[in-house]
């Protein structure tokens, strides 16, 4: 935990704390942007003025954590190019792992531009073609990179106009933008993009206000635009990183060890050696092969003889006290009022614990990259939600510059917080490095399951204190492990402590969707539903009790109605939970209901119905796919998700053995958008997943009376 | 080892020269560049490599060429035609029912083969088929959703 890279990312994101920090600087040299765009109309605009604003936004939702101002470097935003035939491209270090960022970032470009979005080109996570980014996480690329992309085109709007106005020799306030033209006012004079930038080279860097178009004029973003480029994926055309090919490339196969951290005792490759085309690489405690074809590779790998050295390891069963008792001494506590005295003036006292399972990110994708070197540089294909991280990753690995390494990330089949790291794409390197020639590496299922890295786990102690009234007076919640995303709420408590406790952790672990906030909220919903239960309360009222936030309230009146909250059940062993939440900028209220087969034992989500708001929204029908689809991916980790693992080994690393949800788990479901059309937009791919698991443990209560505190809930369905 | 020469692949005869029990979603993507059906599993438990044989459903992750040899193959690059997208393939989009799209192939393919079966599958019938198929982004609801306004569009004498 020594090295950092940003004080802004929350402590959970481990997978990137085992990473040096890394300095970032480009130049902003006029030749270099021409020289690699072509001639026309550059817009740069620079991320510090943003830098602030970031800070501001992260502080008032994480209670107390620095924001990434001071520490971020200097680093460019985004740019445009109005090349000279008048084609228009933006640069974002974004990639598009299905949160449609293509289609959003295009709306807004195309918004100030004054275009069709057709007309857009998004060039997305190169690190030789685009600037520099953290990396797609954090559900920032709404709140940071579109304002940016906006402004941007905005700038470019008005640097039209000023040509177009010296061109003319007219007064440039009477000139408008209209559907890819500069117009006059009262003549009838107009002049395309292509005109106006033709024999250019006109670069502008921007980082005051352009004047962007206020919401209320929003006639492209705020409306529902289908993905950008969904033809080449209905179409199978679309060429994701695992369909790459390179003349002449060979395939990939890493020999893994027997268990997690075994050594290498001994290694017997000479009959694969032997064979036509194989090439084997031993190096420290990496061993890979590489073959003309997949066959071969299968073959060659087969072949390689091994003796591994594991050491014992803790198993499944023994998780949660392991958690517990490998927590890290005296952490900081988040405190408010006295907790004692909240203690003292409460008539009734809860205390319970929580635990939450490992689980799987599990990408239909598996991670994949294909490496190539020339000359020197290497050039790796792969799916990362970070290319510049994995390229200080490729330079650090290899000992090379920064500058001799291109990252490419081809839009991706998902990743969910799981991509983030750039195993696979060293791994492709070294083996392309050691053969002379291109590489690709793809992992299988199985590798996906057992060397990638989970969402932690963790355990959850949550003690309250409530007066009959219903006001709770005493707030004591430590997590072990999950991470601090999503620790501090929006209840009004008066008196509260809330630690997270870092622990040892059995099993790789790091970021997944909405982090932390899964389990903190899942822990904190349930407790809450407890303790209206205890005092006999209806839960909505319990909760809006205990609120100030007019948001929160707002999201949990909206999901109430439309759900029809407080109905009378429809049918016994059925039952409504309610559950509510706030991460990332955004607001959520989750209803639920399920029915429970007492004879089978079978729970079955029925209905789910959500309001989320996260200020404006830009494309409603992509926030509902947001939505619906961080619904379906809750049921898993609600219900069934879990990894089993035993003695440094995955128990139930395939799709045989680990239960994704299908589409007989989904509910009839609903998303009510509290559209804030006054408050800027936040990001949308994760907050939307923290009401579910609670809502649904919440409904199942309500249908038997039975408490589940163990996420998964139901792995088996519920035996009585 | 026995190998297979020729594949019918999308309405044309393809010279190959594979072993023949290599799975055919490896020949199709590695020998052919066909490469819309994907590797998700391995395991016929995700989908995503769904292909036709002789108009069935068809994991080709799991099924050996020798399988596949002298039967009619059909692959996601093979229901658009003549430049115009399956009604199918359109409703997958009217219906955003695609994030990442990785699935998206296998899910086309398997509902080509519902379709083909049974012209108006009832909400039941459509997730019962389907629930072979699985999309991590969640878009469920959004694919039933298209495969059912599909359904309608292809009705009176369309495919």
């Amino acid at each position: 935990m020594s090295k950092h890279i940003d004080d802004s990312i929350e402590v959970e994101r481990y997978e990137l704390f085992a990473e040096p920090a890394y300095h970032f600087t480009l130049e902003l040299e006029r030749r270099d942007f021409f020289k690699l765009l072509g001639g026309g109309l550059v817009l740069v605009f620079t991320l510090d003025a943003f830098a602030s604003q970031e800070s501001g936004r992260q502080e008032g939702e994480s209670g107390g954590r620095r924001g990434q101002s001071n520490s971020a470097p200097k680093e460019i935003g985004g740019w445009l190019h109005i090349g000279e035939d008048g084609s228009i491209t933006a640069f974002t270090g974004k990639v598009e792992f299905g949160q449609n960022i293509r289609t959003s970032l295009s709306q807004v470009v195309a918004e100030e531009l004054r275009v069709p979005i057709s007309s857009i080109r998004m060039t997305m996570g190169d690190t030789d073609l685009t600037p520099f980014d953290m990396g797609t996480f954090g559900s920032r690329t709404t709140p940071t990179m579109a304002p940016v992309l906006r402004k941007a085109a905005a700038a470019a709007r008005e640097a039209l106009i000023d040509l177009a106005a010296a061109e003319w020799k007219v007064d440039r306030a009477s000139l408008a933008v209209k559907d890819g033209k500069v117009i006059g006012a009262r003549s009838k004079q107009s002049l395309d993009f292509g005109k106006l930038t033709k024999g250019q080279k006109l670069l502008k860097v921007i980082s005051e206000n352009a004047p962007i178009t206020p919401v209320d004029q929003w006639t492209i973003a705020g409306k529902s635009v289908a993905k950008v480029d969904g033809r080449g994926f209905v179409t199978g055309k679309h060429r994701f990183t695992s369909d790459t090919r390179i003349p002449d490339m060979l395939f990939g196969r890493v020999v893994r060890p027997s268990a997690f951290n075994a050594t290498l005792v001994s290694v017997d490759s000479r009959e694969a050696e032997a064979m036509a085309g194989v090439k084997v690489v031993r190096d420290g405690s990496f061993i890979g092969v590489a073959a003309p074809s997949p066959q071969a590779v299968a073959r060659a790998a087969a072949a390689i003889k091994v003796e591994w050295k594991a050491e014992p390891q803790p198993s499944s069963k023994e998780l949660f006290d392991y958690l517990r008792k490998q927590a890290v001494e005296s952490p900081r506590a988040n405190v408010t009022g006295s907790i004692a005295d909240g203690f003292a003036k409460a008539d009734k006292k809860i205390e319970q614990s929580y635990t939450v399972a490992y689980i799987a990110h599990a990408p239909l994708e598996a991670r994949a990259a294909v490496a190539e070197w020339n000359k020197g540089k290497l050039t790796v294909w792969t799916g990362t939600q970070r290319p510049f991280g994995v390229r200080g990753e490729l330079a650090e690995a290899f000992r090379i510059p920064e500058e001799r390494v291109r990252v490419i990330v081809p839009d991706t089949g998902s990743g969910y917080g799981g991509k983030h790291t750039g195993d696979v794409a060293i791994e492709a390197a070294r083996l392309a490095q050691a053969a002379g020639k291109a590489v690709k590496l793809l992992w299988t299922r199985e590798e996906e399951f057992t060397w990638a890295y989970f969402r932690p786990a963790g355990v959850i102690d949550v003690s309250s204190g409530v007066r009959e009234d219903g006001t709770i007076t005493a707030w004591e919640f430590h997590n072990y492990n999950s991470g601090s995303a999503g620790i501090q709420h929006r209840y009004a408590f008066p008196n509260q402590k809330i630690v997270f406790h870092q622990t040892k952790s059995p099993l790789r672990q790091g970021s997944y969707r909405g982090l932390a906030a899964t389990a903190n909220h899942f822990a904190r919903e349930v407790h809450i539903d407890e303790l209206a239960r205890a005092l006999r309360i209806e839960p909505l009222e319990f909760r809006l009790k205990n609120l100030e936030d007019a948001r929160m309230k707002a999201v949990l009146n909206a999901a109430a109605k439309a759900f029809n909250w407080g109905k009378s059940k429809s049918a016994p062993n059925r039952g409504y939970g309610i559950a509510a939440g706030f991460e990332k900028g955004g607001y959520v209220a989750t209803c639920a209901e399920v029915s429970v087969d007492r004879t089978t034992g079978k729970v079955k989500l029925v209905r789910v119905v959500e309001a989320f708001e996260c200020g404006a929204v830009v494309n409603p029908d992509q926030l509902r796919n947001q939505i619906e689809g961080s619904i379906v991916m809750g049921i898993g980790g609600a219900l069934f998700e879990a990894i089993d693992f035993d003695n440094g080994k995955i128990v139930n690393g395939r799709f045989s053995r680990y239960r994704v949800p299908r589409f007989s788990d989904v509910p009839l479901i609903e998303t009510v958008l509290v559209d804030r059309r006054d408050l800027p937009s936040a990001g949308a791919g994760e907050t939307p997943i923290v009401g579910l698991a609670p809502a649904v443990g919440n409904a199942i209560f309500d249908a038997t009376g039975i408490r589940l505190r163990s996420l998964p809930m139901a792995p088996n369905g519920l035996k009585n | 080892m026995q190998r297979i020469s020729e594949l019918h692949v999308n309405g044309t005869r393809l010279r190959i020269d594979a072993d023949a029990d290599r799975s055919l979603l490896s020949v199709l993507r590695d020998d052919l560049d066909l490469t819309g059906s994907k590797y998700g599993c391995g395991e016929g438990q995700c989908g995503a490599c769904t292909v036709l044989i002789d108009g069935q459903a068809t994991r080709s992750c799991i099924t050996k060429l020798s399988a596949a040899a002298g039967k009619k193959i059909i692959t996601i690059e093979g229901i658009e035609k003549n430049g115009r997208l399956h009604p199918l393939q359109e409703a997958f989009l009217e219906a955003d029912a695609l994030q990442c799209g990785y699935c998206t192939p296998g899910m086309i393919m398997s509902s080509v083969a519902l379709l083909s079966k049974n012209p108006n599958p009832s909400e039941q019938e459509v997730v019962r088929f389907m629930e072979g198929n699985v999309c991590r982004c969640g878009t469920y609801p959004r694919i039933v959703t298209a495969i059912r306004k599909a359904a309608q569009s292809m009705k009176g004498g369309g495919r």
